[in-house]
């Protein structure tokens, strides 16, 4: 089922969470809400979901083209999975999932038995048939996850909703689930949304990711879309780490004569691994810098070089072979190049 | 090995002592005093001060009192906690407040409130005397001023327990498709249950127990308006301590059955996941 929103606004109080947000997700996509904390992310979920209502007048909801604004959370068909799981803690992991048909209607609640083998195999979905005794206090976290993923999926959901689903996870775990959650979604073909502060889980699982600040959109896009074409220095920021330089000191002017003042304002955003670094004695293009800093703990080596005409320190980073070859070290004086770089100014094109 | 933490042992000896000195002066002697002097002209003594008839009516309009003051304040307690827990509006920490004036308040005002309020000299007393309603001196007032004082026992309970618990197992409820009353029943009651249990019953005991304020609304009317600490009060003031000793020992035993179903209750709580 797809979803739409259109011009959604929300304040609490004084405080602006989403000023007229328009979302669309086909059916069947995983899309990822990605944004800082306070972008309104979270609140736009709750929404969709029928958790918070739009303003007034503000904006509608629609799934598959019917307008479901006023209908409430519990008639939505979405399964909902809260940051935090918010298991039933008085309940086994077999009595959560099967909350969801025991609180129907006497005529549309399919028999006790059925109920219990309807959770059974939706803890073997989620590969936790095993602890359907247990207490949600006796669950790790990921296992919580999948528990209350089960729950929300008991319902026959038409979509699926997700809060920071890896939020509370550690390191490890967040990486193994994540992927299983890409696997899950193919699987199961759900439309199925989540809330994510981290760029680097939203460009790996999603199919399409929304990228807001402020209370805005700021970008809809795939993975390759945003990372490659960002729409806006928060995006580009966002997505990755990122130099952002002043363009006069690294653009000779475009003609000759007073320096232009235009070209004075604009900056440059390129990525720590779009530089390029040279010995400084093989001569070459590129602009004279000096190594500050090395940091060669990792997959990458690190570099912090201050550039010589500008004084602008800038962050390198360049495979450890490379730096070996050329045998850095601090206060050597290199040459830099840019591979690729961005700019945001419309009359400035590098 | 000696532990940084760990003083001499003659210390460790004088504060444990000294601890045990001050319960053993304070709470197992009084108590101790008490069953010793009930029993002390022996148990058909006792039964008969028990079963006398002013003592059974005290017991009798304690017990009612009770019946009245706990379904009651178990429904308020549970609502104003569900709402200062669980929601945000306006006047909320009035609200929390005003649940703790009675807390604050010397029972002995609360009843003179009622007295003031509904008493023959009171705001609304002519009205009442005209149409044949007592309140003050009668039942009624008893089972109002019980009521007051322990008002703020299941919702003072209750409201850091709701607060900490938050509101998403509620959320989860409604999005699985439960309605307000499923998710009441299902949800949130099971979560608060050993915390309402717990406030039930400091709130029986003291509704049982309450002097101050019931002393001033009743009137101290033997076999009508003496409940029992009243009716304990009465008898020890005529000499006949035995009598008030053997009524007060109810109230004592009341007390111990109090503190152990408490402790069944922490027990039960601590080996519950």
């Amino acid at each position: 089922m797809s979803i739409e929103a259109h011009g959604i606004r929300k304040k609490f109080g004084s405080y602006t969470a989403l000023d007229g947000v328009d979302l669309n997700v086909p059916q069947g996509k995983l899309v990822a809400l990605l944004g800082p904390s306070g972008s309104g992310k979270t609140t736009l979920l709750r929404i969709i979901a029928g958790l918070e209502f739009p303003d007034a007048g503000s904006g509608r909801v629609l799934f598959h083209g019917d307008d479901v604004t006023d209908v409430p959370a519990g008639k939505r068909r979405v399964g909902f999975v809260f940051q935090h799981y918010a298991l039933f803690r008085h309940m086994s992991v077999l009595e959560n999932v099967a909350f969801g048909l025991r609180v129907r209607r006497r005529r549309d609640r399919p028999s006790s038995s059925a109920i219990i083998e309807r959770a059974h195999r939706l803890l073997e979905l989620v590969q936790l048939d095993g602890l359907a005794g247990r207490f949600p206090s006796q669950l790790s976290g990921g296992e919580r996850q999948r528990v209350a993923l089960a729950r929300a999926l008991a319902v026959e959901p038409k979509v699926l909703l997700l809060d920071e689903p890896f939020g509370a996870l550690d390191a490890r775990v967040r990486k193994d689930l994540r992927r299983w959650l890409r696997r899950f979604h193919d699987e199961i073909q759900l439309t199925t949304i989540f809330v994510t502060h981290d760029q680097e889980e939203a460009l790996e699982i999603a199919d399409e990711v929304v990228i807001m600040n402020k209370a805005h959109v700021e970008q809809v896009g795939t993975p390759q879309q945003v990372y490659d074409k960002p729409a806006s220095p928060f995006v580009y920021q966002f997505l990755g780490n990122v130099n952002v330089l002043k363009a006069p000191a690294l653009v000779p002017p475009r003609r000759p004569g007073p320096p232009d003042h235009e070209a004075a304002d604009t900056q440059i955003y390129v990525r720590p691994h779009d530089i390029a670094l040279t010995p400084h004695d093989a001569g070459g293009e590129g602009l004279s810098a000096i190594v500050r800093h090395i940091h060669a703990a990792g997959p990458y080596a690190k570099l912090l070089i201050e550039q010589v005409q500008s004084r602008e320190h800038v962050e390198v980073e360049i495979s450890r072979s490379e730096l070996a070859d050329m045998g850095l070290q601090v206060n050597d004086l290199v040459r830099m190049r840019l591979r690729q770089t961005h700019s945001f100014d419309e009359d400035y094109a590098i | 090995m000696r532990r940084a933490t760990t003083d001499p042992a003659w210390a460790r000896w004088l504060l444990t002592g000294i601890a045990l000195a001050f319960l053993g002066c304070f709470l197992v002697l009084p108590l101790a005093v008490v069953f010793i002097e009930a029993f002390s002209k022996g148990i058909p003594y006792f039964l008969a001060a028990v079963r006398e008839p002013d003592a059974m009516a005290a017991i009798r309009l304690t017990l009612m009192t009770v019946a009245i003051v706990l379904p009651a304040n178990v429904v308020f307690g549970i609502a104003a906690a569900w709402a200062i827990g669980k929601f945000k509006f306006k006047g909320k920490s009035l609200l929390t407040t005003l649940i703790d004036l009675p807390f604050a308040v010397s029972p002995v005002i609360s009843g003179l409130v009622f007295v003031l309020v509904f008493g023959a000299q009171g705001w609304v007393g002519p009205w009442l005397i005209d149409h044949n309603i007592r309140i003050i001196f009668a039942v009624p007032g008893i089972v109002l001023a019980t009521a007051f004082v322990t008002f703020p026992f299941v919702a003072r309970e209750l409201i850091p327990l709701m607060q900490a618990q938050g509101t998403d197992e509620e959320y989860s409820a409604v999005t699985l498709g439960a309605n307000g009353w499923q998710t009441f029943w299902r949800v949130t009651l099971p979560n608060i249950k050993w915390g309402l249990f717990y406030g039930v019953i400091l709130c029986n005991a003291r509704a049982m127990g309450e002097f101050g304020a019931v002393s001033v609304v009743s009137g101290h009317i033997r076999g009508e308006t003496n409940t029992i600490p009243l009716h304990v009060e009465i008898l020890y003031n005529e000499y006949n301590a035995v009598g008030a000793f053997a009524v007060a020992s109810l109230l004592a035993l009341l007390a111990l059955g109090t503190l152990v179903v408490k402790s069944v209750i922490e027990w039960r709580q601590s080996a519950s996941p």
